[in-house]
């Protein structure tokens, strides 16, 4: 198994560690000619997604990835992950592939003084710490979707077949639970 | 602060890594940086090149102009504050900055004491021209460090040598035995606990970017090359003769930093470069400001 990583802004060195944790091959994302490795799975990091959804385009990214993910290649989106994914980004165009069916809302906690640390249930894990910076959450989930773990009544993991998206960053807790349940999303056929 | 706000306010940094970010001094130029790619903007009155050129004192920006920026964008926003003035940083707390920024660039305000960054809620970026710098701003609070470089001036040098001197500082800890560790502490003037770190992990314990001077696609990848961990540019954009342009073309130098070919292409037509100065012609070294 390999799995690529989004590498163009933002904390893809987190989520390399957590792989390395788990000792699942990897590699880094950064212009089209690094497509051309085999891929079981893709990881969308935290960072900015306007600095990611632009680079996407401009790097002659978007078409090839959006075509893998509607083709079924497992993805996991954290934060900005987790806006290039959604279908609905309330009140503005969302930017991303578009390819899950949520709505999501951006900075919905606000601004730095916002970002907090919870433990919440995650649904077939168990509690996992949940660490939201600038964090959006999804608002409300279509067809297909399988809300996973919620916080305070917000929507913050969901599922749509292959596709995993955190509004929080797993890549920044010790803990590598949620990365073992994209593995095994990967894995399971 | 507490230690869950801390851990917060570093994390932070960690999402900005790989990105720009720019100064701006109005809403439209903020507009202009989100769409070229800035991972945040720096609002401010001046930008550091007419601060050099105007002289007297600098001061934090009006709240109402950093508000009208705020409200512009939906990338994080920070602002700088004198060294030392801590009421400027709780001002900028009130207003829910992303980041303040303890700037060198500003008039200090205080020419012994920096601020005490663990009494704040909000982040703190402080600049180091060395590992002692740099472990000192992080003892008092700083979740984020960058070259001080040498502001305004459209010349890498500074940034290239606080940046070089930094890393072989940290190369000299990591070599160093657990028994010389204090001794280190005692040269750089901070904790052990610090040294400790840096001695285990080969880096500083936040993140730590590249900041003065960075004018060009190549300046930014020569930094990032040095190993910033993403940058700053000041006036080396709204001072080019095609800020868009030259901003989205920094951006991607930054993110394929190794990519000779990719940097060449980015660099074509990118209008006139800020004119600069050169270190030796200037009156006023910010970098010797707050050590």
């Amino acid at each position: 198994m390999k799995i690529g990583i989004l590498a163009l802004q933002g904390a893809f060195a987190e989520h390399e560690a957590s792989l390395d944790k788990l000792h699942i091959p990897h590699f880094e994302i950064r212009q089209a000619d690094d497509l051309q490795d085999d891929m079981d799975g893709l990881i969308i990091p935290g960072g900015e997604s306007t600095v990611m959804g632009k680079l996407l385009k401009e790097l002659s990214l978007y078409e090839p990835l959006k075509a893998k993910i509607e083709a079924g290649l497992p993805v996991f989106g954290t934060c900005a992950g987790l806006l290039l994914l959604a279908k609905d980004i309330d009140g503005e165009d969302a930017l991303g592939f578009r390819t899950m069916n949520i709505t999501a809302r951006r900075n919905a906690y606000g601004r730095q003084l916002g970002s907090f640390f919870v433990e919440e249930d995650f649904k077939g894990i168990g509690t996992v710490g949940m660490t939201f910076i600038r964090a959006p959450y999804i608002e409300s989930v279509g067809d297909g979707v399988d809300v996973l773990a919620t916080c305070d009544g917000k929507i913050v993991v969901a599922r749509q077949g292959k596709q995993l998206v955190t509004a929080f960053h797993p890549e920044l807790t010790e803990d590598v639970k949620i990365h073992q349940y994209f593995v095994d999303m990967i894995s399971e056929n | 602060m507490s230690e869950n706000r801390y851990e917060l306010n570093k994390n932070l940094a960690q999402m900005l890594k790989g990105g720009v970010i720019m100064d701006v001094t109005t809403p439209e130029q903020a507009r202009i940086a989100q769409e070229a790619g800035a991972c945040a903007v720096m609002a401010l009155e001046r930008i550091p090149a007419d601060i050099r050129a105007a002289g007297g004192v600098s001061r934090m920006s009006d709240p109402k102009m950093i508000k009208g920026i705020q409200e512009a964008v939906t990338i994080p926003v920070m602002a700088k504050c004198r060294i030392g003035h801590f009421v400027e940083a709780q001002i900028l707390e009130a207003i829910e900055i992303d980041y303040i920024d303890e700037s060198e660039v500003l008039s200090p305000a205080d020419d012994i004491y920096h601020i005490d960054k663990t009494k704040f809620k909000v982040p703190f970026v402080c600049g180091a021209r060395d590992l002692g710098e740099a472990l000192r701003r992080i003892e008092e609070g700083a979740s984020m460090i960058r070259t001080k470089g040498e502001p305004g001036t459209g010349d890498v040098v500074q940034a290239v040598r606080h940046m070089r001197a930094m890393n072989s500082e940290i190369r000299r800890i990591v070599g160093m035995a657990e028994d010389e560790i204090y001794e280190a502490a005692k040269q750089l003037q901070v904790p052990v606990e610090l040294v400790r770190y840096v001695h285990e992990n080969g880096k500083l314990p936040v993140v730590n970017f590249a900041a003065g001077g960075v004018a060009t696609p190549a300046d930014a990848a020569l930094m990032m090359q040095l190993g910033a961990e993403g940058v700053f540019v000041g006036s080396g954009i709204f001072k080019s003769g095609n800020p868009a342009k030259r901003a989205a073309a920094i951006v991607k130098a930054v993110t394929n930093y190794q990519d000779a070919k990719l940097i060449a292409e980015l660099s074509e037509d990118l209008g006139e470069a800020m004119v600069g100065i050169n270190e030796s012609e200037i009156e006023i070294l910010m970098a010797e400001r707050g050590k």
